[in-house]
Formats: structure tokens, sequence, C-alpha cells
């Protein structure tokens, strides 16, 4: 059924939807190259590896080339600090979400309980909420939680990884259901029937007919959940302390300070890491067909 | 309890709980007996309660009431993987990402034989279904047909006491659905093992079956051998379930020993050798397959009736006459074209009287 646009406004404006979608990401990219200390004017690209000259009077050793403020970046210790909360958060977030995510999609599907149809759009409300209403309710929750653990213990608590985590699981169960809820609705019951006739016990049935076939749902559900983590701002900002800084929260202080090629440089490698993963995504729902 | 049924049910009962609230009797009181090494098969139009009866045999469903038994061991109420039964699904259900060596193997493997008598026994199997050499392969990568057959050898490796089949043939197209009834037939035969098989099918279930059960509105209205069910049918239901039937209504005016007298109001009178026994002016429905019929100019010996021929259909092998009667009455006769270039034996609006024997109908009060 698809036929060649034959109409050129189609075609014009087709084009500049992309054009306002990836100019700024692909300017972003090329000025991760630029051979200026800010990334407000283009002073051309590194060429050349050793002495590099700034504007003005300015000389660097750039010993890497055009891939000054890539190794500018990896001698930075906060950012690398910053990169490695990011990715803990995001595997730990999106593994934890995708089994209490996959099993309430299993629940949700297959049994008949109490409150089902509002357990069903309970699940679903904290997508639509605003997220920075979800953050500032996350943070009120700990900030209790905390009081009335201190009182109790005589112990100090603090906002930091373990808070971060705890949300980013939270706010990611909700996406990974509905994925794997999708993936269970074509689901034919006759599958695990015929495992079970064949003797395999409720358990075995599971792991053996179950859990394979709908391994390409809940592979995309954890991805999905992996990248939402990865780039999460809001949520992070109210929940996060001292030591567990994410990315997104670094890059954001370093605008409010200077603007230097170097988040370019960082924001490169995080769209090419984003981008992996999207494109594992469309992989394993290319799969499912 | 006795061992010569592989099967029982008891007075089961299935009540579902129906979207709107209601309750539903799927399967009401029914008793049968099926014996060992039969094929046997539930027979009826969908929603008449022979699937459900089926997954109660298999344990998928647990009865509200009443008792299975399988080989004298009450199963009711335990789980399909403790039952020594396998089923071959409607639409196959083979594990699509397990090779046909994995699928056949899976029942083997979960009663834990050991790797190198699963494979010799997969590959025994695939001879049986005459599908060799097929191990390697994703169920994705076979036709229907041959799906159909890895599924009847991932149940039948096991060598399970029954074998439940849910319209397994119900995808194939009908070449090799015919097919594959003569082979399932005589691969039954080889293995003797009792065969359950569930269809709406009535002639797959005339040409496979050693006994039938016809099955309507959760009840079981009448289990014999296929003959018995064509020629005796017990109600009208099955009547006409099985093969064609004309049905006239009547009234019996009378019984002279075996020999009942009908009237068929405005029609005319029919004389009927019954085994049982009818009371003055009971309502009766006189019940003759077209085949049993034949279309005259005059009238001979037996029961006539005069009509008038109201449609001519020639199928081939056959021509079938629609004839009214005077009476509210209609009938359809076969009449079998015997002789090369045979003319029709009557055209539209020709008047034509229509005969059967005493023996051939049966009076039907149900």
């Amino acid at each position: 059924m698809t036929q060649k646009p034959n109409s050129l406004f189609v075609r014009i404006s087709a084009l500049l939807v992309y054009v306002f979608l990836y100019a700024p990401i692909i300017g972003l990219m090329l000025f991760s190259f630029n051979a200026s200390r800010t990334n407000i004017f283009f002073g051309g690209f590194i060429t050349q590896f050793g002495p590099l000259q700034m504007e003005g009077s300015t000389v660097v050793q750039s010993p890497c080339g055009p891939f000054h403020w890539f190794c500018e970046l990896n001698k930075n210790a906060e950012v690398r600090q910053a990169a490695e909360n990011t990715l803990t958060i995001a595997f730990v977030a999106s593994i934890s979400a995708t089994i209490i995510g996959t099993f309430a999609a299993i629940a949700l599907q297959r049994y008949n309980f109490r409150l089902k149809a509002f357990s069903q759009l309970a699940l679903y409300i904290p997508i639509v909420i605003p997220e920075i209403v979800m953050g500032i309710g996350i943070l009120v929750l700990f900030s209790q939680i905390f009081t009335i653990l201190s009182g109790l213990t005589g112990a100090r608590f603090s906002m930091g990884l373990p808070t971060v985590i705890v949300s980013h699981i939270a706010f990611c169960i909700p996406f990974v259901t509905l994925v794997v809820q999708a993936r269970l609705q074509g689901f034919d019951k006759s599958y695990e029937e015929a495992a079970m006739d064949l003797g395999a016990n409720e358990l075995t049935t599971f792991w053996r007919v179950t859990f394979p076939m709908i391994l390409p749902g809940v592979l995309s559900g954890a991805l999905l959940a992996f990248t939402l983590s990865l780039d999460d701002f809001v949520i992070t900002f109210f929940t996060t302390g001292p030591g567990s800084t994410t990315l997104p929260i670094y890059v954001y202080g370093l605008l409010r300070r200077i603007i230097t090629p170097q988040v370019n440089a960082l924001s490169t490698i995080w769209i090419l890491i984003v981008f992996t993963a999207v494109l594992l995504l469309q992989w394993t729902e290319n799969r499912k067909a | 309890m006795t061992d010569e049924f592989a099967v029982e049910m008891q007075d089961v009962v299935k009540r579902f709980t129906t979207p709107e609230g209601g309750i539903l009797a799927a399967v009401n009181h029914v008793t049968m007996q099926i014996r060992d090494g039969e094929f046997f098969s539930l027979l009826g139009p969908s929603g008449c309660g022979k699937t459900t009866s089926l997954r109660m045999i298999a344990g998928f469903e647990l009865p509200t009431e009443g008792k299975i038994l399988i080989h004298g061991k009450d199963v009711s109420q335990i789980a399909p993987f403790q039952r020594p039964v396998n089923t071959v699904f409607q639409q196959y259900a083979l594990f699509p990402h397990m090779t046909v060596e994995q699928n056949i193997g899976f029942g083997l493997e979960m009663k834990g034989v050991s790797k190198v008598e699963r494979s010799a026994r997969v590959s025994e199997a695939l001879e049986m279904v005459r599908l060799p050499g097929m191990e390697m392969r994703k169920p994705k990568q076979l036709s229907g047909g041959q799906q159909q057959r890895i599924a009847l050898a991932r149940a039948l490796v096991n060598k399970p006491e029954v074998l439940l089949l849910d319209e397994p043939l119900g995808a194939l197209d009908l070449k090799l659905r015919k097919e594959m009834q003569l082979e399932l037939k005589s691969l039954q035969r080889e293995v003797g093992i009792t065969f359950i098989y569930v269809t709406h099918d009535q002639e797959e279930a005339l040409t496979m079956s050693d006994r039938i059960a016809v099955m309507s509105k959760g009840v079981a209205l009448q289990v014999d051998k296929p003959e018995a069910i064509y020629e005796r049918p017990a109600t009208k239901f099955v009547a006409d379930f099985i093969g064609e039937t004309n049905f006239l209504d009547g009234v019996v005016r009378g019984q002279t020993g075996s020999t009942v007298e009908v009237d068929l109001p405005g029609t005319g009178t029919v004389y009927i050798e019954s085994s049982r026994t009818f009371a003055n002016g009971q309502q009766t429905t006189v019940a003759v397959r077209p085949e049993k019929m034949t279309l005259n100019r005059e009238i001979s010996g037996g029961n006539s009736l005069t009509g008038r021929v109201e449609e001519v259909i020639y199928i081939g092998t056959d021509t079938h006459y629609g004839v009214r009667f005077a009476g509210s009455h209609k009938a359809r006769v076969r009449e079998q074209n015997v002789t090369q270039g045979q003319k029709a034996l009557a055209s539209i609006g020709d008047e034509a009287i229509v005969s059967f024997t005493r023996t051939s109908p049966r009076l039907l009060t149900e």
C-alpha cells in the first residue's frame, strides 16, 4: 500500500520536520570538535595533535587531537562520578522495574481479583501526572519517612543514590507493565496448557514456555526503562543528594557556570548510548512479528 | 470399578459464570463410558459442551459436580500435569521458540527421560508421523499439515493412556483433512491408544469413530456406533445434525403389532414399523432420509404420498428433488444418477409420487 509522495509540499514539510528534529543534535555533536573554549563561537574543527591555538593568545596541549574535549572530559573526576552514578541508577532501576513490572503485567492480564480495574488505572496515572508533581511528592514522602526513622533510631538519613534508585524504579514500573501487557495480550493460553498437559508444573511452564515467549516484550520494557532512567532530570533533581549527582543534573550545573565544549562532548557520547539503546529496542520490537 | 473403561464421566456438570453475571451449564449431567482402545468422538455444534468435556478430561477445567475417572482412578480434581493423558490442540500450540525435537521431547524431559533415550524416541515418533529428519526445524518453518503431525507426535511420544484431540483437522484444507482422517484412524489402530476426538463435522465423526456421542446444549443425546446413530437416531436433533432428514409431523391413529398408522394431516396416511408402543392421538414425527425415498409416476408398494416438484438440483452423483405435499409437509428426495446421461425423473411443477418402505422411517417423539 505504500506509494511515493508526489506533492512537493508534503516532501518539504517532511524534510523540515527532520531538520528541526536533527539540526540541533547534529550541531551539538559538531561543536564537540570545536577549536574554541566556549561553545558559543565555532572556531573551526580541531585538526592537529599537540599544541593548540585557541582564541586570543591561549595555547593548550591537545595530545588527543580532534578528540580534545573528550579527553578533557575523561580527566574530569566529577563527570566520571556522575556517569558512574547515572549508569548504576539506570541498571539497577531498569532491572528492578522490569521484574516488578513483568509480574504486575502477568497478574493484570491473567487473573481476576478485586479492584483489578482500579489497579490497572492506578498504574497508568503516574504516566500522565506532571513529572514535577511526582518529584515533589516523592521528596515529601522521603523526608517524612526520614523524620520518622530518625525519631525511632536516632540516626540521620539523607537523600542519595538509594532514594534516586527507588524513585526511578517507581516511575519505570508503569512503562514496563504497559509494554509487557501489550505482549501478553496476544499470548494464546493454549501454549501454557500444552506445557502442563505434557507434565510441566506451573513454575516450569512459566520458565520454559511463558517467559521465553514474552521475552521480547520484557526486553523492550527493560530498554525503555533504561533510557527513561538515563535521561531523567526532574524526579532525580528532587531525590538526589550529595555524591549522587547524575549526568543530567551535572550538565545543568555546568551550564549555569561556564559552557565549554566538554558539555558537547559529553552530550555526544550520551546521544550515541541512547541511540544504541533505541536501535536495540527497535530490533526487539521487530522480533515480535 | 472395572478397568475396561479408559474414561468414565459420572454425572458431570460444569457451570460457568457468564460475563453478564448469569450462570451457564456448559456440560449438564453427562454420563458416558469410553472403552479402552476405542476411537470415540464427541460430536455437536459449537457451544454444545464437547470441548468443555474434553478439557475436563485433560484437567484444564475442573467439574462443578460429578466425577471423571481414567482407568478407574478418580482424577476429577487433579492438575493436568498429573494426568495420564495428552492433548492435540486445535491450533497445535507448538512452542514457537523450540525446535521440533525440543517440542516432541518436552513431555519426556518432564518425566526425566535421559537425553539419549529422548532423542531416540523423538526420531521414532517422527518416523511414526512420516516426518523423519525434521528434528532441527522450528514450527514456523513447517506447513499446517506438518505442524499437525508434529503436535500428534508430541502427544503420542509420551504413550498416554488416552489421547485427546480437539478439532485437530479444523485448520487444514478439505483434501488434506480427508487424508489425515484416514491416517489418524490407522494410526490409532496401530498404537492401540484410546482416542477421544472432538469435532463438529459429522462426516469426520462417521468416518473415523468406533462410537460417537452426539451432544447438544450440554447434554449427550445419543452415544452409539456410527451406523446406529445414522440409521436409528434417537431424537430429531440427532437425525437433523447427522446427515439430512425429512421430518413429516403427524398423529398416531392406531397400532397393530409393530405397525403404526400415522396420519399426516392433509397429505395422507403412512404405515411405519416400530418397536415402540404409541398411544392413539400421540404427536409424532416421521423421519426419513432423502436417499430412502424414491420418486415415481405411479403408486407402488409401501407408503406413497402425492405432491408437486418444487425444486430440482443436480449435484453430479445425485439429483435432489424438493417435493411439496398437500398438507404443510415438504420432502427432499435423492435419486442417484446411475447411468450415463440419465434424464431428470421430473421437472419443476410436475406431479410426483414419493414412496418409501415401512421400515425406512423412524418415529421420533422428541
